[in-house]
């Protein structure tokens, strides 16, 4: 594949023709919030809805997980649309995630403190009430605790747990009550998790975490 | 696929069609009776009907047949029948209660008296009595795909034939499938499933992608709230359907069709899987088929009940096996769709609109309709309106037209309050709204959208905040959940819209509901989340007085929302010693005061309606009263006297 060259806010980068813009863009040093997107992934999930840029001769912020750079292409990250659209789906996504940064594994690795930090957003919905779903904590397994109640959905968990060859975890039912779960909502302790720890892991939220085997 | 033998091809096809008309001879030789049993007719009693009418003609050793047909679109009057009778003219009748068919049968074929009081119109125009093209309806009513819905046997391939079907697929296969491809695309149709996307665009761009493996796959997976087109075309006429999809399969360059049919349409799966059974037992589908070098077969692949399934990259994902949820478009299903080949996915509607064309040629398709939006519009029309049913009418119509004069205005003498159209992507017009021609471009530019084609009609009792929470409490139920707008925007949408309609909004509601709607909308993955806001956006548009005056005054101007209302007894027209009210209350909270007059408890109403119709229509003495504190003034007001 050939090189090319895109600009993104003013600066010119070299990429490789048909690579994603969003690891174009990381793989230089430009930041743009993301939360779904997994490099292995042929077709792009495009879920999260953070990873919106503007580019040059579409009339729409576009996700720039589903762009494949093209040379001359010229984006830029931030823009007041691109802007309110990250900011509102960010409050979203955090009017549905039990906050408490305090007790968290993730607490300083986690990638919603860093878009928040990022993007100067705040962690806790300003405008919107938080969606209480009381999803209790899973604790039943040997080394992972898991709490649906801070899952954002990603899939990476999901990902993780097929490549290591178990497959254990997976999506289940549809809208709000959308989740990760196990085959028959099974508790992770008898689902055959042997606690490889991968979903932890792959985990950017803290809601899959290892603990030290009891 | 220059090499076709047109000669083979046509002799084939004489031959099958020579059989069928002559089939269709001898049916009307005698006397023919049709009874409307599509689904529509045998919720009002079509089977029962039928049996009524066999019984009958056994008990009077009359040689007639009875066929069990489709339905025509008069479904407010189901179940509907016609009696074909020589020499006399062909009625249809409505409304034809149990103890009527068979009254109609004997008095209209053994004495020639046609029963002009059961009688909806006549078939043909006679020196007797007026024809459907008579009546207001008829006047804009312009029938294409609906042509032979009612009037010919579903079940039976040699009524088709009979009425020139599959002619069209034989003139696909003596042409080039670039030619069909020019054919529709110079027609100018749009894609009937709400989106209006060309039609030849879509067939061309699949033709031209690469691979070797193509398929066609037709969208019946229809589940907007009050519609029911395609369920009507499905068993009224479903070679249609697969007529119009083997030409699609052969301008697209596919050997192998899809019929993506919801599985809680029992009767139209069981009609469409014995019309592609027959098609195949004649040589209409399958290997060769006709004896050209066309081969093409058609398989049913049932829908689940997710609505979601009927955007089309969900119906893909289902249909391979994986849940049906959306994915991100581009690459589009015409590039790469099913197991990742070139895929063209129509409506029931697009392709049953292609073998006219084909047949009649481009112009005569322009020749309707407007320059963008060619053709003609089928709507279910359901709701508060006269004539419920489906109706198909030339695209330019206007919205007054279809409801007033097609649908014979509201019912129960009520006002027309708002049309919703276009499901639960669509919009509420209001009567400022009415004259909007019916074209795609018009009607998304009004608010609402095209749709696949449902359309409810409200009057004044209907609350625009109830609709709106309404429409969006199903698409909230049907977002598949993947991303983050949809699953999570139309839910805190959803909370505000209960709150409001239970008299606990607040004033920045309405600031709140805008915000969420328009980012819901751009930021959605799949058009169910981007479409999902515009109930709520085009009430606020056009009724937004309504939405403040439950926030700000707790009141419900249309007396619907049960938590904004009380019911209240008037003193002054209630008959004391009339007790229907006190009788019809499920939880005794009506009792007699000192004056004998009736009164209710609030604290034990529950609101269930049933004394207001219980109630003699005489009296009219029980009202509804919005906001409820108003009840205790009115007992106050009452005291002083």
């Amino acid at each position: 594949m050939s090189e090319i060259t895109i600009t993104i806010d003013d600066r010119q980068i070299s990429a490789r023709e048909g690579d994603i813009l969003l690891w174009a863009a990381l793989d230089n040093g430009v930041y743009i919030p993301h939360l779904c997107a997994h490099r292995e992934e042929e077709h792009p999930s495009a879920s999260c809805r953070l990873c919106f840029v503007e580019m040059q001769g579409r009339p729409m912020p576009v996700p720039a997980c589903t762009v494949k750079v093209a040379d001359g292409m010229v984006v830029s990250t931030r823009s007041e649309r691109v802007d309110a659209l990250v900011a509102a789906g960010f409050e979203l996504i955090m009017s549905n995630h039990r906050l408490d940064c305090k007790n968290c594994a993730a607490n300083g690795s986690c990638e919603l403190q860093r878009i928040a930090k990022e993007r100067k957003l705040r962690l806790k919905p300003k405008n919107l009430p938080a969606l209480e779903r009381d999803l209790p904590v899973d604790s039943s397994a040997a080394g992972i605790l898991y709490d649906p109640g801070k899952c954002v959905l990603c899939g990476h968990c999901v990902l993780a747990c097929r490549s290591s060859g178990r497959g254990i975890l997976g999506f289940t039912r549809r809208g709000y009550e959308r989740i990760v779960t196990t085959f028959g909502d099974a508790p992770l302790g008898e689902s055959g998790c042997d606690s490889c720890g991968a979903c932890a892991g792959a985990c950017p939220v803290g809601a899959f975490s290892t603990r030290k085997a009891r | 696929m220059g090499n076709n033998n047109t000669a083979v091809v046509s002799a084939a096809f004489e031959q099958l069609k020579a059989a069928a008309q002559q089939k269709w001879e001898q049916l009307h030789s005698k006397p023919l009776i049709l009874v409307g049993a599509a689904t529509c007719g045998r919720a009002a009693g079509a089977l029962s009907l039928l049996e009524e009418v066999k019984t009958e003609l056994q008990k009077l050793q009359l040689d007639a047949t009875v066929l069990e047909v489709g339905c025509m679109g008069h479904c407010y009057a189901e179940p509907v029948m016609v009696i074909y009778n020589e020499g006399f003219p062909t009625i249809c009748y409505g409304y034809v209660k149990e103890g009527v068919g068979a009254r109609i049968v004997r008095d209209y074929l053994t004495e020639g008296d046609p029963g002009i009081e059961f009688a909806l119109a006549a078939i043909e125009p006679n020196d007797f009595f007026p024809t459907f093209q008579d009546f207001p309806r008829g006047v804009y009513e312009n029938k294409i795909v609906m042509e032979q819905c009612g009037f010919i046997d579903p079940r039976d391939i040699d009524h088709y034939l009979a009425t020139g079907g599959y002619s069209a697929l034989v003139k696909a296969l003596e042409t080039t499938p670039e030619e069909i491809i020019e054919t529709v695309k110079a027609s100018g149709l749009r894609g009937r499933g709400g989106a209006g996307f060309p039609t030849g665009v879509k067939w061309e761009t699949c033709r031209n992608s690469a691979g070797d493996q193509k398929y066609v796959i037709c969208n019946a997976d229809e589940g907007d709230p009050g519609a029911f087109m395609d369920r009507t075309i499905l068993e009224s006429n479903p070679h249609l359907l697969i007529e119009g999809l083997a030409i699609a399969a052969r301008a697209a360059g596919a050997e192998k069709g899809y019929v993506y049919i919801r599985a809680e349409y029992p009767l139209a799966v069981e009609r469409v899987a014995l019309a592609v059974q027959t098609a195949k037992e004649k040589g209409l589908l399958g290997k060769s088929i006709l004896g050209s070098d066309f081969n093409f077969d058609i398989e049913l692949f049932q829908g689940s009940g997710a609505f979601v399934c009927g955007e089309e990259t969900a119906l893909i994902a289902s249909m391979e096996g994986q849940p049906g949820i959306p994915r991100h478009r581009p690459p589009f299903p015409a590039i790469s769709g099913l197991w990742g080949k070139p895929t063209v996915i129509n409506n029931v509607k697009s392709l049953s609109y292609v073998p006219y064309i084909i047949n009649r040629g481009a112009e005569w398709f322009r020749s309707n309709g407007t320059e963008k939006s060619p053709g003609t519009a089928i709507f279910a029309l359901a709701g508060k309106v006269v004539n419920t049913g489906l109706a198909e009418v030339p695209m330019s119509t206007t919205l007054r037209e279809l409801i007033f004069d097609v649908g014979s205005g509201i019912a129960n003498g009520k006002n027309f309050k708002a049309v919703q159209i276009g499901g639960p992507s669509g919009g509420c017009l209001p009567e400022e709204a009415l004259d909007t021609p019916i074209d795609f471009d018009s009607l998304t530019k009004a608010g609402a959208m095209m749709g696949s084609g449902g359309m409810v009609v409200l009057d004044e009792n209907d609350c625009m905040v109830e609709i709106a929470r309404f429409f969006l409490d199903f698409t909230q139920k049907e977002s598949c959940g993947k991303c983050t707008f949809c699953r999570l925007g139309t839910k805190h949408m959803l909370d505000i819209l209960e709150r409001i309609t239970k008299g606990r909004g607040k004033p920045e509601d309405i600031d709140m509901l805008m915000e969420l709607a328009s980012k819901v909308r751009e930021g959605s993955l799949c058009n169910l989340g981007k479409t999902a806001p515009n109930p709520v956006l085009s009430t606020l548009k056009y009724f937004r007085e309504e939405y403040e005056a439950h926030i700000n005054e707790g009141r419900c101007p249309s007396l619907m929302c049960k938590d904004l209302i009380a019911y209240y007894i008037l003193p002054d027209k209630c008959e004391r010693s009339c007790d229907a009210c006190v009788g019809s209350c499920p939880v005794e909270a009506i009792y007699d005061n000192e004056d004998r007059i009736k009164v209710i408890n609030q604290e034990k109403c529950v609101k269930c309606d049933s004394c207001m119709v219980a109630c003699p229509p005489q009296y009219k003495a029980v009202i509804k009263v919005s906001p409820p504190y108003k009840v205790a003034e009115m007992e106050q007001e009452r005291g002083k006297k």
